[in-house]
C-alpha cells in the first residue's frame, strides 16, 4: 500500500498534488471536493451527530493509472449488501467500461476518503452518484485529451472498453496513454454529470457479486481469517453480569501454560496464547472474584415494558425527541363512529451476524493497524485513538468485506480489546468474539412499547390518529395515511440493556404497530383491509406497490378458512416503498407455518435487479425471525439465552415461497434498499394470524403470545 | 496425528481434544471453514469427514485420525469449480458469504448421498446451516441446478 497515503491529511482535507503523486505514481486523479454532504440519520451509538462528524473536503476519489487501471476509493464497507458490485457498476457505467475493469478500494482509513459509516441505506443514494460524478469527469477529460491529440471536436468521439475512439477515422487511444496529456489532479464540486437511469448501460442490469468466486472457493479473507507473522490469539475475561467489578484474579494456572500471557488492567483481563485452543483453556483456568452491581433495580424481560414507560430519558442523543401534532385529536375522536385503543410491544433482539465481531491488531512503535469488521471504520479509528491517547493519524483501520452486520457493527470494542492485548503482548493479536460474547457484549435492537388511539368514520375515513412510541425509536413513526387530526410522539426511555442500530431501526416496530392497528380498525368497520388503506392513502408510490402486490397475490380471490389466512401491510421509509402480502397457516398447537409471501418493492431506478431481489428476499427471511420467535431473555443483569441453541433464528424450514415484484422507476433517483424491505413482513404475518385464527397478537415476537392466547 | 486433508496425507501435532476447526484454520491455513457458534448449531464450520458432513467446531482432532477430511478449498478441480460452487454463483445464493462454505459442503454431502433430492429433502438436509442474510430460497435453487447438471452427465470428481 502506498506509504504516502498513510498521512492523516488524506482523510481530512484536500491532499496536494505531490501527496497523490507520491502515493499513486501518475495518471489521472479526480477528487470530489464536497461543499455539502448528507448527514445520515443515525450514528449508531447514540452520540449527537455534530458538524465535526461530517465529511470535510474530500469524500470520493477516482484514479486512472498510466496502464489504464481504474480504481475508485470509498470509505463505505461491504457487509453483504453487495455495494462492491453496485458501486463498480456505477463507475463502469460512466467510464463506459466493464465493471470487472473497475477496482474498488473500500473502508481503509489510510487509503479511502473519510466516511461517516455504512448505514441508513445511504450508499446507493449518496455514494453512487458521487463516484459517478468523478467517473464522468474523468471520461470528459479523457475525451478532451483525445480531441486535442487528434485535433478534432470532442463531440464526435465515443468511449468504450477503456479507450476513446474517433468513429470517423477508426482511431483509438487507450485511457492510460491519454492520462499523460491531462493536468494530473482534477477536483470538482458537487456538480457534475451523471448518466440518467434511462441511459444506463452497465447499471440497471443484473450482475453477479464481483468477488463471488473467492467466496464460493473459501478464498476470501474475512477479518477472522487474517494472518499476521508471529500472531497470537486472544480471549477476554467477561464478568458474570453487566456492571460487575473485578475484585481479584488468580491467574497462576494460566501463567504456567506454554506461551500464555495474562493481562490485567483494572476490570479488564484477558489472555494471549500462540493457539486459539490454548487461549480458550487459559481463559477457563482463570479464577476471578467479581463484585456484582447491586445498585440499580434489576429489570427483566417480563417487566421491561412497564419500566420503559415509567423511566423517560432526556432526548439528548442523535435519535432525538420526535413529535408531530396536527388538528385536534379530541375533535377527531368525537367525529368518529368507531374508536379504538391498543398497545403493541416489540422485544429486544440481537443482530446475530454469522461472523461475530473480530479484530486483528498490530502495533508498530506507536502506530496501530487494526483489521476489523465494522460499518464505521473512521468511527472505530477515533475510538482507538481515544482509547490509547494517540493521534488518529497513527491509527489505521482496515475493513475486509465482512460477514454480516445489519446495523450491529457500528462500534469498536472488539478492536480496542485486540489492540490492548496486542500492546501488552508486543505481538499482533487476533480476537474473535465467541457467539456468547456477541450475544451479550454487543448491543441490541431496542425493545419498545407503542400505544395507538384512533378514530374512523363509518365509511372508513380516519379522523384521529394518536401514536406514542416508548424507547424503540422514531424511524418510520409518521403514518403515510391522510389524517386531519394527529399526535405522533417518540418518548426516549432509559433502556436496561445497551441498545443501538438494527436494520431498519424502529421502522419495523412502528410499522408493526401501525399496520396491525389499521387491520384492527378495518375489522371493526367490517371493511376489507386493502380497501380501508386505499381510502386513506394519497401517496401514488404506496398505492402502486399495494396494487402490484395484491394483484399478484390474488388478494380477496381466496377466502380464509379456519387455520389458514391472509394478511397485508404497506409503508414507506428511506425513500423506498413496499407492500407485503402473507399467507400462513396456524396449527391446532398454535404453530405458524409460513406458506407464501408476495412483496412489491419500489426504490426508484433499480441498479442491479437480481441483487435487489436478493436484498428484499433476505430482509423478509430475517424479518420472519423478529416477527415470530426472536427474543432476548434477560434478568439480573444477565442475558439468559446467549447461544444459538437457546435463541431461535430463521432456518430453511421457516421459509415460505417468496415472490418479489420490483417496480423500476427509471424516472426517479435510486434509493437504498438494504433496510426498508424488512418492515412489512411482521404486520403482514400478524394480520394473517388474525385472519386465520381470529386472534390478534400485538407483541413481537408473536409465537409466545399466540401460544398463550 | 495422521490424516488426509483435501487428498494430501498430513502429520499434525495437535491436542487430541483440539477442535478440528482450529487445526484446519490455525495450523493448516485452511480458513474457508468458519467459526459461527462453537456448538454445532450454525453449520458455518461444516467439512466432510469420509464424505459425511460434520460441524468441525465440535469435532475433536483425535476423531479424524486416519480419515479423509474435505474442506471448501478441496472442492474445485484446479481452476474448474465444483458444480455446486458454480450454481451458487449463478443463483447469487449468498450475500455476505460467511455461511457459504458450510452451505456448499452440506450441499455436496447431500448430493453425494441423494443425487436428485426434492425441495423438502434439500431444506431438511440444510436445516443445520444458518444464513443470517436470508438467501435460503436461492440456496435451494442452487442445489437443484447443481443436482440437474451433475445428473445430466457432468462428471463429478469423487471427493473424500
Amino acid at each position: 500500500m502506498p506509504e504516502a497515503l498513510r498521512d492523516e491529511t488524506a482523510a481530512r482535507s484536500l491532499p496536494d498534488r505531490r501527496f497523490f503523486l507520491r502515493a499513486l505514481g501518475s495518471g489521472l486523479l479526480v477528487v470530489l471536493t464536497a461543499d455539502e454532504n448528507t448527514a445520515a440519520q443515525e450514528s449508531g451509538h447514540h452520540h449527537r451527530v455534530d458538524s465535526e462528524d461530517l465529511p470535510q473536503n474530500v469524500s470520493a476519489w477516482l484514479h486512472i493509472g498510466p496502464d489504464g487501471s481504474i480504481t475508485a476509493y470509498t470509505g463505505k464497507a461491504e457487509v453483504g449488501q453487495n455495494i462492491r458490485t453496485s458501486l463498480a457498476q456505477a463507475v463502469a457505467d460512466e467510464l463506459r467500461c466493464s465493471p470487472s475493469a473497475v477496482n474498488l478500494v473500500m473502508a481503509d482509513t489510510a487509503r479511502t476518503p473519510w466516511d461517516m459509516g455504512t448505514f441508513g441505506s445511504r450508499t446507493t443514494p449518496t455514494m453512487a452518484p458521487q463516484l459517478r460524478k468523478r467517473a464522468s469527469t474523468a471520461r470528459e477529460l479523457l475525451i478532451g485529451a483525445a480531441a486535442q491529440k487528434w485535433s478534432v471536436d470532442g463531440h464526435g468521439l465515443s468511449v468504450a472498453n477503456g479507450c476513446v475512439k474517433n468513429p470517423a477515422t477508426g482511431t483509438t487511444a487507450r485511457f492510460g496513454e491519454l492520462t499523460s496529456r491531462i493536468d494530473w489532479v482534477k477536483s470538482v464540486g458537487q456538480g457534475g454529470l451523471v448518466t440518467s437511469p434511462a441511459k444506463w448501460q452497465v447499471a440497471g442490469k443484473s450482475l453477479a457479486k464481483v468477488n463471488a468466486r473467492e467466496i464460493v472457493s473459501g478464498k476470501h479473507r474475512y477479518t477472522s481469517d487474517i494472518e499476521r507473522g508471529a500472531m497470537l490469539y486472544g480471549r477476554v475475561l467477561r464478568p458474570p453480569s453487566f456492571g460487575a467489578k473485578l475484585e481479584s484474579l488468580d491467574a497462576a494456572a494460566a501463567q504456567h501454560m506454554p506461551g500464555v500471557a495474562v493481562i490485567r488492567d483494572g476490570d479488564f483481563a484477558g489472555v494471549t496464547a500462540p493457539d486459539e485452543h490454548i487461549a480458550q483453556k487459559a481463559l477457563e483456568s482463570l479464577k476471578a472474584n467479581w463484585e456484582e452491581n447491586s445498585g440499580e433495580p434489576s429489570v427483566s424481560a417480563r417487566d421491561v415494558f412497564a419500566y420503559l414507560k415509567q423511566h423517560p430519558a432526556e432526548a439528548s442523543d442523535s435519535w432525538g425527541h420526535n413529535s408531530t401534532a396536527r388538528g385536534s385529536i379530541k375533535e377527531g375522536l368525537q367525529a368518529a363512529q368507531k374508536t379504538l385503543k391498543a398497545t403493541y410491544t416489540v422485544d429486544y433482539i440481537a443482530h446475530v451476524p454469522l461472523e461475530p465481531r473480530a479484530a486483528v491488531a498490530e502495533w508498530n512503535g506507536s502506530g496501530l493497524t487494526v483489521w476489523t469488521g465494522t460499518q464505521r471504520p473512521f468511527g472505530v479509528r477515533s475510538e482507538l485513538a481515544q482509547a490509547f491517547a494517540i493521534p488518529e493519524g497513527q491509527v489505521r483501520v482496515i475493513v475486509p468485506d465482512t460477514g454480516g452486520a445489519y446495523g450491529g457493527k457500528h462500534t469498536g470494542e472488539c478492536a480496542i480489546e485486540a489492540a490492548r492485548l496486542a500492546k501488552a503482548a508486543g505481538k499482533p493479536v487476533k480476537l474473535i468474539w465467541t457467539r456468547e460474547e456477541e450475544f451479550t457484549w454487543a448491543y441490541f435492537r431496542p425493545g419498545g412499547l407503542i400505544e395507538i388511539t384512533s378514530g374512523a368514520s363509518k365509511d372508513g375515513v380516519l379522523t384521529a390518529w394518536e401514536f406514542h412510541n416508548f424507547n424503540s425509536g422514531p424511524s418510520g413513526i409518521e403514518a403515510p395515511y391522510e389524517v386531519a387530526n394527529q399526535i405522533i410522539e417518540y418518548h426516549p426511555a432509559k433502556s436496561p440493556l445497551r441498545q443501538g442500530s438494527y436494520r431498519g431501526l424502529a421502522a419495523t416496530a412502528n410499522h408493526f404497530a401501525r399496520e396491525s392497528h389499521m387491520d384492527e380498525v378495518a375489522a371493526a368497520l367490517g371493511m376489507d383491509p386493502l380497501e380501508f388503506r386505499l381510502k386513506n392513502l394519497k401517496n401514488p408510490r404506496i398505492c402502486a406497490v399495494l396494487q402490484a402486490a395484491t394483484d399478484s397475490f390474488g388478494w380477496r380471490k381466496t377466502e380464509a378458512r379456519h387455520g389458514h389466512g391472509f394478511g397485508l401491510a404497506c409503508g414507506t421509509e428511506k425513500g423506498s416503498y413496499f407492500a407485503c402480502c402473507a399467507e400462513i397457516s396456524v396449527s391446532a398447537t398454535r404453530e405458524v407455518r409460513m406458506e407464501r409471501v408476495v412483496q412489491a418493492f419500489e426504490c426508484g431506478a433499480i441498479v442491479n435487479p437480481k441483487h435487489l431481489e436478493n436484498q428484499v428476499e433476505g430482509a423478509i427471511a430475517m424479518g420472519i425471525g423478529g416477527a415470530l420467535f426472536e427474543t432476548i431473555d434477560f434478568a439480573n443483569r444477565r442475558i439468559l439465552n446467549p447461544r444459538l441453541s437457546s435463541y431461535r433464528l430463521p432456518r430453511f424450514s421457516d421459509m415460505p415461497k417468496i415472490e418479489i415484484i420490483l417496480l423500476d422507476r427509471k424516472d426517479l433517483p435510486s434509493a437504498g434498499a438494504g433496510e426498508t424491505p424488512i418492515m412489512g413482513i411482521a404486520p403482514a404475518i400478524g394480520n394473517a394470524i388474525y385472519n386465520a385464527a381470529g386472534v390478534r397478537v400485538r407483541s413481537m415476537p408473536m409465537l409466545p403470545a399466540l401460544a398463550k392466547a | 496425528m495422521e490424516f488426509v486433508v483435501n487428498g494430501k496425507q498430513l502429520h499434525v501435532a495437535a491436542d487430541p481434544d483440539r477442535p478440528l476447526l482450529f487445526v484446519l484454520r490455525n495450523q493448516l491455513g485452511l480458513t474457508g471453514a468458519k467459526y459461527g457458534c462453537g456448538e454445532g448449531q450454525c453449520g458455518a464450520c461444516t467439512v466432510l469427514i469420509d464424505g459425511v458432513r460434520q460441524p468441525s467446531c465440535i469435532t475433536p482432532a483425535r476423531t479424524v485420525a486416519g480419515k479423509h477430511v474435505t474442506t471448501i478449498e478441496g472442492l474445485a478441480d484446479g481452476d474448474r469449480l465444483h458444480p455446486v460452487q458454480e450454481s451458487f454463483i449463478e443463483c447469487d445464493a449468498m450475500q455476505c458469504g460467511y455461511c457459504t462454505a458450510g452451505m456448499i459442503m452440506s450441499s455436496v454431502a447431500l448430493l453425494h448421498k441423494n443425487p436428485a433430492p426434492s425441495e423438502p429433502q434439500i431444506k431438511e438436509a440444510l436445516e443445520h446451516n444458518i444464513c443470517r442474510c436470508g438467501t435460503y430460497n436461492r440456496i435451494v435453487s442452487a442445489v437443484q441446478i447443481a443436482s440437474r447438471r451433475m445428473m445430466s452427465g457432468v462428471k463429478e470428481r469423487r471427493h473424500a
